[in-house]
């Protein structure tokens, strides 16, 4: 950078304030002596002097510095109160190679925002934020901010900011500086040149971490709000110095541009080719099972599969789905869930059939697979007539008490407990489902077994597969 | 491609990572969850970008910052989660940004339970957030649909500058169903010239800020004038034995799967029932709704979960030529085929 | 006007606020009694002794209300 020999509007701001309304493209909307201007000020010069201008995003957020966007070139987002860390996340995230500032006052970022603005800075995000602190909301005309200090009389603590009812001031700096992530946190002051000058350090040092993608920048500055303290400009300075230096102490929190690397972010993946490779879609794993002859009473299924939670009743009634799916009927699974969901019982409705399938839930089934006795006496009285009903005789110790069902007792706990493992349960129940209904041969569920139990060993597969023939095999030689 | 048997909530993901969505930023609600956990798995082997954000206003404001990068961009929540987006989609709307949002209704008021409801409607259909803005409304009735309307969502979302929503309901997201997935998107419309996205840097302005009480009038008009051409243009609606119906029962999402049961049980007793759901519910299928009492249909029955909120919009359609009743569970019930086909004999003789 | 360092002040940006005249180590600022078209009292540089500081450029909020021309500085020439 060359030695400047004139000081003047730094390029950073537009040279015409374009997108502000009426006539006067040439100045700002600020009050006389506002800080807001100084900041912007040191913004624009720091923008030019780090030649960022033609890449930085400056979010504008509702405050006296709602208007940021009139002022600054490069691209601009007017946001929502108190989320521009929100919005810059995603901003920083969509466009990694740009630099993202976040301009923010004290009741946008440590009120209405404060969660935004914590959870932005612990992730790390790529935004340098400049908090302007000026103890009030300047915009709304003068009402108690969280940084408001105690006994400061505002339009809405008119008796002073009362510790006891409305709490002390929020130190925002110290709060960011608890976190891991944040790289640079400094509280500056616009109270006098020396301190000008020290914000105008902190205000580089942060545009240069951003400018290197270095993560979260947080710069707090004291500023002047004559309007809101009804006081002369040159007044507010002595109240900075004089009450809010105790309180706000100035000074580097923490400064960790140095270390810092570098935020890396690759390229989305959007070729179609490329999409469908990445996430495993290229070939077609359909199996397209052939069918075989199925009675008239099994070829339009509906079926309520109900029991306690872990005895992996959903899972049975999602295989059933999976399998008849690959016989290339339609097929619907849900799950119940909601108000229905109590007491540790679980049920879901499977619906298996050529035409389009109306409602999901199996209101009126006609096949009911019930894994212990509430669940059987619960959902045998919804069954059609001359439905099946097939249930765990290990645990229901009854019979059924219709007449005009056709039931079929089968020890589905006992099976699985003879094959060392009762978590099998659900697997013999779809073995006898097969069964009964003559809709799956045992091989085509047992060649899909891999697909249900991903990642899982060969001896556990196996014993799947003796589970499917188990309770196949009891409903062929027992009914 | 093979078909894949899911959750109507990983569909939606799926529609969303065909359509070229980047950016998912979602806060977990039950029954909406699974959208955000099949984003947290899918997204990052694209390097796009998944983030559970730290509440639903946090992702709408998310959602708004990567519309405005340029991105195409989704979130999904429950009842309680959107209410919470409302400003930020107002601010969506007000900026003519498109982005996607999938509602996965749930039982209400306040944190009611997590059922399947359909009492979201009046807030997502008729705007719901502050200031004259609509949003567009898909009401998908399958996992299929989950997939294909949130593929479509993108695309209306680009065509309109708008935040588009798939609305559903718990069973459907819920709810495992076939899917055909859908081929990726081969083409992403250029959004240079309002986006501020690209290097150069396009510097363009994001804001919804119209100081001069004219601009905003123009800006409102034009807003209008967007939305009367949504509704001259995009009206999408199914009709299921409906030519020769004398009752016509209407409903959407899961209610309709019901009512296409019911068409069929009411048909078997020979009662002349068809079924008019709507697809979009902004736009709303008003003609055709108006047109109804010519074709012949002499009785409305509108069913929802919600108690008295889809009803409203079809007897405005009917313009007074007929008159809706109305049939309603909530609470997390859904009605039976049953239950809908009495209370059909019971009110009409049937 | 020929020497340099001095400010230069654009009366119809100033807002009056005074703050440069606060910062100003050598008392070479004054507030006018005149009035700007928007009617403030304006900034005036009331003479000889400005040291190119740079204080008043830094301490006014308006972006072009005061340019200050450092000892080096050439007209017709910006760096
Ligand atoms: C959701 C919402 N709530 C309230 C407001 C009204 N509002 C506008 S500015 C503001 C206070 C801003 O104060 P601060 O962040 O301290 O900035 P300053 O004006 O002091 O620079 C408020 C409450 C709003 N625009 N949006
Ligand atoms: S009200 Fe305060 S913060 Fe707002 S412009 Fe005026 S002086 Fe600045
Ligand atoms: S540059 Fe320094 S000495 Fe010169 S007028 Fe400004 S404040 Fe005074």
């Amino acid at each position: 950078m060359e030695k400047k020999t004139v000081l003047r509007k730094p390029a950073g701001f537009l040279d015409v304030y374009k997108h502000k309304p009426g006539a006067e493209k040439d100045r700002t909307h600020y009050c006389p002596g506002c800080g807001h201007g100084i900041l912007h000020k040191l913004i624009a010069e720091a923008m030019e002097d780090l030649e960022i201008i033609d890449d930085t995003i400056i979010i504008s957020p509702v405050g006296c510095s709602v208007f940021a966007y009139y002022y600054f070139d490069g691209g601009h987002f007017q946001v929502p109160h108190g989320r521009a860390p929100a919005v810059g996340t995603a901003v920083s995230r969509a466009n990694p190679d740009k630099i993202v500032i976040s301009y923010q006052g004290d009741g946008d970022l440590a009120a209405i925002g404060g969660n935004n603005i914590l959870q932005a800075a612990n992730r790390g995000e790529s935004i340098a934020v400049f908090f302007v602190n000026n103890a009030i909301y300047g915009m709304t005309g003068g009402q108690m901010a969280p940084t408001t200090l105690e006994g400061q009389v505002t339009t809405t603590t008119p008796y002073g900011r009362n510790p006891a009812t409305d709490g002390l001031p929020l130190r925002m700096a110290e709060i960011i500086n608890q976190l891991e992530a944040p790289t640079f946190v400094a509280r500056v002051s616009l109270h006098n040149p020396a301190n000008i000058r020290k914000t105008r350090a902190a205000v580089r040092q942060a545009l240069q971490n951003a400018k290197e993608h270095k993560g979260f920048q947080f710069v707090e500055v004291l500023s002047m709000c004559p309007s809101g303290w009804k006081q002369t400009p040159v007044n507010c300075l002595k109240w900075i110095e004089e009450k809010m230096l105790p309180i706000f102490p100035l000074g580097t929190l923490r400064d960790r541009s140095a270390e810092a690397t570098p935020v890396v972010r690759p390229e989305p993946v959007l070729e179609p080719g490329k999409v469908l490779e990445k996430l495993g879609l290229t070939e077609d794993k359909s199996r397209g099972f052939a069918r075989g002859t199925v009675a008239e009473e099994y070829s339009e299924m509906s079926i309520r599969i109900a029991g306690f939670g872990g005895q992996g009743i959903m899972s049975t009634g999602q295989i059933l789905a999976q399998v008849a799916m690959e016989y290339g009927y339609n097929v619907s699974w849900l799950p119940s869930y909601g108000p229905e969901m109590r007491g540790g019982t679980a049920n879901c409705s499977v619906n298996i059939q050529d035409d389009t399938i109306g409602g999901a839930e199996a209101v009126s089934p006609n096949m009911v697979i019930a894994m212990n006795r509430p669940s059987m006496e619960k959902f045998e009285k919804t069954m059609v007539e001359g439905g099946s009903l097939i249930y765990n005789s290990t645990l229901v110790e009854i019979s059924p008490s219709r007449t005009d069902i056709k039931a079929f007792p089968v020890p589905i706990t006992g099976l699985a407990n003879e094959l060392g493992d009762i978590r099998v349960q659900s697997v013999v129940g779809v073995g006898a489902y097969a069964a009964v209904t003559g809709m799956f041969r045992p091989e085509d569920i047992i060649e899909m077994l891999p697909q249900f139990f991903k990642g899982k060993n060969k001896s556990i597969i196996d014993l799947n597969a003796s589970a499917v023939r188990a309770g196949y095999d009891y409903v062929k030689n027992n009914f | 491609m093979a078909r894949t048997l899911m959750k109507g909530n990983h569909a939606a993901v799926y529609g969303a990572v065909m359509a070229g969505c980047t950016a998912y930023y979602g806060y977990p609600i039950t029954p909406a969850s699974e959208i955000a956990e099949g984003a947290a798995e899918i997204f990052p082997k694209l390097n796009r970008t998944f983030l559970q954000a730290e509440s639903e206003i946090a992702a709408i404001n998310m959602v708004y910052g990567a519309a405005g990068s340029g991105r195409r961009v989704m979130t999904a929540s429950s009842g309680p989660g959107i209410s919470l987006k409302m400003e930020g989609l107002s601010y969506c709307a007000g900026s003519a940004l498109p982005c996607v949002v999938v509602d996965v209704m749930r039982g209400g008021p306040g944190l009611g339970n997590i059922g399947p409801e359909q009492s979201d409607y009046n807030q997502v259909v008729k705007g719901g957030g502050h200031g004259n803005y609509r949003n567009l409304v898909l009401a998908p009735n399958s996992c299929q649909e989950m997939c294909d309307f949130t593929m479509l969502a993108f695309d209306l979302a680009d065509r309109y500058r708008n935040p588009v929503f798939v609305l559903t309901d718990g069973v459907i997201g819920q709810m495992m169903e076939a899917v055909e997935l859908p081929k990726p998107v081969t083409h992403i419309p250029d959004r240079s010239e309002w986006a501020v996205c690209g290097t150069p840097l396009n510097k363009n302005l994001i804001n919804s800020i119209y100081l001069d009480l004219d601009d905003l009038e123009r800006w409102n008009m034009a807003l209008d004038a967007k939305y009367r051409s949504v509704k001259e243009n995009e009206v999408r609606y199914e009709e299921y034995l409906m030519d020769d119906a004398k009752i016509a029962v209407v409903g959407y999402g899961c209610v309709s799967r019901v009512l296409r049961s019911t068409v069929e049980m009411a048909r078997a007793r020979g009662i002349k029932v068809g079924l008019f759901r709507p697809i979009t519910l902004f736009p709303f299928p008003e003609k055709q709704i108006r047109a109804f009492a010519d074709r012949g249909v002499e009785k409305v029955l509108t069913v929802e979960l919600s108690t008295g909120q889809l009803v409203d919009d079809v007897n405005l359609s009917l313009q007074g030529t007929l008159k809706s009743d109305l049939y309603y569970r909530v609470g997390g019930n859904v009605p039976s085929a049953l239950e809908i086909l009495n209370r059909i004999s019971e009110l009409y003789g049937v | 006007m020929s020497h340099y360092p001095r400010p230069g002040i654009n009366p119809d940006y100033c807002k009056g606020c005074g703050l440069c005249v606060a910062s100003c180590p050598k008392k070479v600022l004054a507030i006018s009694e005149k009035l700007n078209s928007k009617g403030y009292h304006y900034c005036e540089y009331t003479g000889d002794g400005c040291i190119g500081c740079g204080n008043c450029f830094y301490s006014c909020p308006e972006p072009a209300a005061i340019t200050v021309y450092l000892k080096d500085h050439q007209p017709g020439k910006e760096a």
